[in-house]
């Protein structure tokens, strides 16, 4: 798949109740913000947030699908914000910025209800 | 109190994590993957892999064990009640497949303060059993009240 300057990607996923749960058998990442609702409130979040690093691999995916497979995706570069939660879209959106040399270079971020979620992403994959 | 920094340029020993199968398939589906090279082990060899293919997020599986000594290290100093993932970075190398053992090494790179907020900078290097780089992370973790007397 070819991606040129100005091209954009995009990924929607709507995260269900117990996806912290499976991605904290599948990562090993049991942190209880992410699958203990009473805990999670007892440290002031509003229940059981989304592991980042979850966000971040739909980010990733949506560059892999986009790009043409995994083998593609050189670099990803991520700044978490806010919190993720599960129940609403999340919609990862990018932009191709330049392709050189057959590396094309997309600022990209993740989002839910307008709510960014991962700001300034960077990836770099083959094209 | 100002952030300790004596840690900066430690390294800490290699973990090494085999790559199963199922457990590929199991991260690929907790983080809604579909594609076939990750799931079936005919595809994947169809496609020139000896085995099925770890999405390249994989990273935070077999590198993430590596950064947990580094992260209770009491010479590092993270203080975890008010610890924040602010920002994470891979760049891949060739591609994890089931079968591989891979080999991290962790590094802290960096501690620093502003703001009354400790910011730490960690770095992996993953390598498979060729010696093949095949992910090098940064993590990123900020420390709220770190720099608070």
């Amino acid at each position: 798949m070819s991606l040129d300057a100005g091209d954009t990607i995009e990924l929607k996923v709507t995260p269900d109740p117990y996806v912290t749960v499976r991605y904290a058998g599948a990562s090993g990442d049991f942190n209880p913000i992410h699958i203990d609702e009473a805990f999670a409130q007892s440290v002031g979040l509003p229940g059981r947030i989304l592991h980042g690093l979850w966000t971040m691999a739909q980010v990733a995916r949506a560059h892999t699908d986009a790009a043409g497979g995994p083998d593609r995706l050189k670099r990803l570069s991520v700044q978490f914000r806010g919190m993720g939660v599960m129940g609403e879209e999340l919609v990862v959106s990018g932009t191709v910025r330049e392709v050189t040399d057959g590396v094309a270079v997309l600022d990209s971020q993740a989002e839910q209800s307008g709510r960014r979620v991962i700001r300034n992403a960077v990836a770099e994959v083959q094209v | 109190m100002a952030v300790k920094t004596d840690a900066i340029g430690k390294t800490y020993p290699a973990v090494t994590y085999a790559v199963g199968r199922e457990k590929v398939r199991e991260y690929a589906w907790a983080v809604g993957e579909t594609n076939p090279l990750y799931v079936d082990v005919e595809a994947a060899r169809g496609a020139g892999y000896a085995d099925v293919v770890a999405p390249p997020m994989f990273a935070v599986v077999y590198a993430g064990r590596a950064v947990t000594p580094a992260l209770f290290d009491p010479e590092v100093g993270i203080n975890f009640a008010n610890m924040l993932h602010a920002g994470q970075e891979f760049e891949w190398g060739p591609l994890v497949v089931a079968g591989d053992e891979v080999s991290t090494t962790t590094t802290v790179r960096d501690i620093s303060e502003r703001g009354g907020m400790g910011f730490y900078e960690l770095v992996t290097e993953s390598r498979n059993q060729r010696d093949e780089t095949v992910c090098t992370g940064i993590w990123r973790q900020i420390v709220r009240g770190a720099g608070e007397p």
